[in-house]
Parts: C-alpha cells; sequence; structure tokens
C-alpha cells in the first residue's frame, strides 16, 4: 500500500491516471483480483453505507440508554425550526447522526475507518450524492480516494483509538471524506490531499475518552464535527486556500502526537469527559 | 492490512474490538467444534467484563457460536435464537490474570459430548486470537487454516511435520513453537495457506512422538 499522498499525486501528474485508480489499481496488486472485483466490493462498501443511513429508527436507544432519537430531533427542527444552517449541512448533521447512532444501537454499519467514526464519510458523501445528483459509481470512485488516503494515515500513524486518540479515528474520517468529497467537486488528487490536510490539522490531538467505555458519548456527537469539517475543508480547497503544511507532514505530526498521549485519553475511559463528575457517575450507575 | 479494512469491514455495531471482534471468536470456537454446540459457559474478562454489555459483548459471542457473521443484523437477538435452537448458556465475569483486557474464556459442550475450551482475545480492529485451546499455548489469528500439534519435544518431530506438510504442496504462513520444560511435551501451532487434508491429519497423529493433532479449518 501506498504510504505518501506526494506520491500518489506525483504518479498522477506523470501519468495522468487519476488518484481513484491508482489507489484501485495498488488494491488489485495486493490482493491479487481483478480491477472489476475491486470496484464491485468498493460499491458494495458505497451501497452499505447508504443503506446505514436510510434504515434509521429514531425510537430506538442503545444498550446504555444514553443515545438514540438525535437525528429525529434535528430533522424536526431543521423542517419546522428556524435554522440558521443551509439543506446541505443540516443534511450532513442529520446523516451523520442518523449512522453513528445505529452503530451505538447493534445497526449495521460499515467501519471507515472505525465503527466509532461510520457516520463522517457516509454523511458527506449521501448528502453530496443528493444534491449533485451523482452516480453510485462516481461515488465509488470518491471512496477509493478516501480510502487512499485512509491507508496513508494508516502507514505513518494509526486509525485506532486506542493507539492514537480520537484524532486517529473522527480526525482521519473527516480528513478521508474531505479528500473523498473534493473529488467529487472536481479537484484533483493533490487537492484532495490539500482537503485531507486542513481537515485533519482541525482535529489534531483529539482525545479518545469514552464515558464508561462505550461508543456512544461523546462518539456519536464528534461523528457531526468530523462530517462538517470535511465539508468545510473541501470547499477551501475547490476555492483554491492552500495547506500551508503538505498532508504526509500533518499525518507524521498526528503519530506525534498520538504516542506522546496519556493513555487515559487512549480509549481507556480513564480521561477526558470520561473522567467528569458526569462521566463517572454515568459509568457507575450502568 | 487491507483496502477494506480501511474502508470496512461491513458490521453490526458499535465497536470492532467489542462486539465484531466477539462474533469472530465466537466463529472460530463454533467451527473448531464441528458440530452444534449444546452448551457454552462463557467467561468475561478485563475490559469485556467492564464494558461487555453495553457494547453486546454478550450477545455477539453467542451469536458467533451460532455461526452468524459480523454483519448479521440478528447478532442483537443472538440470545433468544441460541434458546429457540437449544443452546444453552450462562455469561460470567472472571479474572484471567496476565492477558489482554479484551478476553474471554469459553468453555463448551457439543450435541455429541464433545468439549473445548478456549481462552481468546480481541485485540483490536476487530482483529482476533486464540490464545489456548484445552489450556495450552495456541496463539493463532483464525484468518488462516490452522494445525494444532502435541509433540514430545526431540530432535527430527517438527521435521517430519513439516515435511509431511512440504510433500502434499501445503505451504506453513506462521509457525509457533512452545514448550513447557526439556524433553516434555511441546505445541506446534501451524498456520497454513491451504487447508489441509484429513489424510495429512491422519498420517500425522500416526507419527512417532505425536500425542494428537487439532485442526482449525476455514471451511
Amino acid at each position: 500500500m501506498f504510504d505518501s499522498l506526494e506520491e500518489i499525486c506525483k504518479v498522477e501528474e506523470n501519468s495522468g491516471i487519476p488518484f481513484w485508480k491508482l489507489v484501485q489499481l495498488d488494491d488489485c496488486r495486493e490482493r491479487d483480483i481483478t480491477e472489476e472485483e475491486s470496484f464491485e466490493t468498493m460499491k458494495k462498501m458505497y451501497m452499505a453505507m447508504k443503506e446505514s443511513a436510510l434504515n434509521y429508527d429514531g425510537k430506538i436507544k442503545s444498550n446504555s440508554g444514553l443515545v438514540g432519537g438525535e437525528a429525529a430531533l434535528l430533522r424536526e427542527y431543521l423542517d419546522n425550526g428556524n435554522p440558521l444552517i443551509g439543506p446541505f449541512m443540516g443534511r450532513v448533521m442529520e446523516l451523520a447522526l442518523r449512522v453513528a447512532e445505529g452503530n451505538a444501537c447493534m445497526k449495521r454499519i460499515v467501519a471507515a475507518p472505525t465503527a466509532g467514526s461510520c457516520g463522517v464519510v457516509p454523511a458527506v458523501f449521501l448528502a453530496t450524492q443528493e444534491a449533485r445528483d451523482f452516480s453510485d459509481e462516481k461515488m465509488t470512485e470518491a471512496l477509493f480516494v478516501a480510502a487512499g488516503v485512509g491507508s496513508v494515515i494508516a502507514a505513518r500513524a494509526s486509525l485506532s483509538g486506542a493507539e492514537g486518540g480520537c484524532q486517529a479515528e473522527i480526525g482521519a474520517a473527516s480528513a478521508m471524506a474531505a479528500a473523498g468529497l473534493t473529488y467529487l467537486l472536481g479537484g484533483k488528487g493533490r487537492q484532495s490531499a490539500n482537503a485531507a490536510a486542513l481537515a485533519l490539522k482541525n482535529l489534531l490531538g483529539l482525545a479518545c475518552d469514552p464515558v464508561a467505555g462505550l461508543v456512544e458519548v461523546p462518539c456519536v456527537k464528534r461523528n457531526v464535527c468530523g462530517a462538517l469539517n470535511a465539508a468545510s475543508s473541501a470547499e477551501l480547497t475547490m476555492a483554491g486556500i492552500s495547506s500551508v503544511i503538505p498532508a504526509d507532514e500533518v499525518f507524521d505530526a498526528m503519530s506525534a502526537i498520538g504516542k506522546g498521549m496519556s493513555s487515559k485519553i487512549r480509549e481507556s475511559g480513564l480521561g477526558g469527559v470520561a473522567a467528569t463528575p458526569t462521566g463517572k457517575k454515568i459509568r457507575e450507575g450502568l | 492490512m487491507n483496502l477494506f479494512d480501511i474502508v470496512g469491514p461491513v458490521m453490526v455495531g458499535p465497536s470492532s474490538s467489542h462486539t465484531a471482534g466477539a462474533v469472530k471468536i465466537g466463529n472460530v470456537c463454533n467451527k473448531m467444534m464441528g458440530e452444534p454446540i449444546k452448551s457454552a459457559y462463557i467467561y468475561l474478562h478485563g475490559s469485556f467484563a467492564a464494558t461487555g454489555k453495553g457494547h453486546g459483548t454478550d450477545r455477539a459471542l453467542i451469536a458467533g457460536l451460532l455461526g452468524m457473521a459480523v454483519d448479521d443484523t440478528e447478532i442483537p437477538n443472538a440470545f433468544s435464537i441460541a434458546l429457540s435452537k437449544g443452546m444453552r448458556f450462562t455469561i460470567e465475569t472472571i479474572d484471567l490474570g496476565d492477558v489482554h483486557p479484551n478476553s474471554v474464556k469459553i468453555m463448551m459442550i457439543g450435541q455429541s459430548g464433545r468439549e473445548l475450551e478456549v481462552v481468546a482475545s480481541s485485540i483490536g480492529g476487530g482483529r482476533i486470537e486464540i490464545c489456548k485451546l484445552d489450556g495450552n499455548e495456541a496463539n493463532f489469528s483464525g484468518e488462516n487454516p490452522t494445525l494444532i500439534v502435541r509433540n514430545m519435544d526431540q530432535p527430527g518431530c517438527i521435521t517430519e511435520v513439516t515435511s509431511l506438510l512440504g510433500e502434499k504442496g501445503i505451504n506453513i504462513a506462521t509457525m509457533n513453537l512452545h514448550r513447557k520444560k526439556r524433553g516434555g511435551e511441546a505445541i506446534m501451532v501451524i498456520e497454513c495457506d491451504q487447508e489441509v487434508p484429513e489424510e495429512i491429519m491422519e498420517a500425522l497423529e500416526r507419527l512417532d512422538g505425536i500425542f494428537g493433532v487439532a485442526y482449525f479449518s476455514l471451511r
């Protein structure tokens, strides 16, 4: 697998083969499969993401009772309240909640890159497909872009909250979604990399501090943050705004920060909001 | 790690380690038994014990023992499905000592009366490790067909086993050796790239210095 976005961008610029295709060809080599097989597998992932967002039940609660019904509340407000945000960003927020809540309620999701951050990529992708009417094939290509960014982050840093904190989960998901969205908006690989850099920089250092150790608080609502951050990073990029620090270096910074993090804020449930009086009370009550 | 570990797997939430990993542990146990499980006694350790209920680890393990896949939407209903299929189970907590925090011990009795005891850990991202089988060191991932050979710790034993596999065109992916004391009983854990045919297992069991052979098949 690739370990540098700079490298993929250079190959794209020199060969004319698009970023997403380079990621796909690499998958074909790694797993000794055809291009068609690789594409179909990625398309299945996208279809499963869609299903995870559309099969939503606002009436159920998670096992602990801490999570459930938030996406329905938001939709009610968007339709009948007086929201400031526009319909696109509203839909992104709603979809992120739908998928992340579903995960907490033992519904079927696609880990992207993890189960805790499973709402970010589908929220950005689905809202964009609805707004711009892209084909599922085009969306699948964008998912290859997102996956390519994720694998470079995995190679240079980590995609596990236990190792790198939440920056490695919501942060990585946000970078992946930003890169995929940039591709959908017409960006080249270099612009996707720029969007990934912008997105991840905003979330560097984020603690993984789940209350009572469960993938619920603050995880579900952080998916909204990751998705909105991805959308704004892609739009900044398309406006021509550059990240001063290149993506690969941001990933290396994330790795260094993760290594320096106390284990209390790496998924142990012992630090951050998990260690607040309310967080502790919830843990004791379960 | 491949591209579909980054986008994927498709799984029932909420946690790759505490839910999907637990289903996989159950799956390996189910395959090792090779027959419907009549009773299962489950002991959750560490983080599995502390947060297992909230993560559905208990139901995920039962789902895995029933042979469900990690993306089966019936996982939350595993308890009632087990009861309807005549599988009885208990779930308790335990301190297994110095093991991975996400660990479980499972004792199973199959319909034929066959018994098996497994200690396994969910080591992150849905990957698992089978640590012990019937109290013996095992340490395999369940991603490859795996042979577990109990043998006498004496020169030549390993050569005999590996050459038998080699002759049949079976490539060894990883191999681990454990022994309790010099010259006593030892264990070889051999993860293979191909499935090991029944006849090889029989030939292995007939070899001098081999006490027993267990096999985990992906089929």
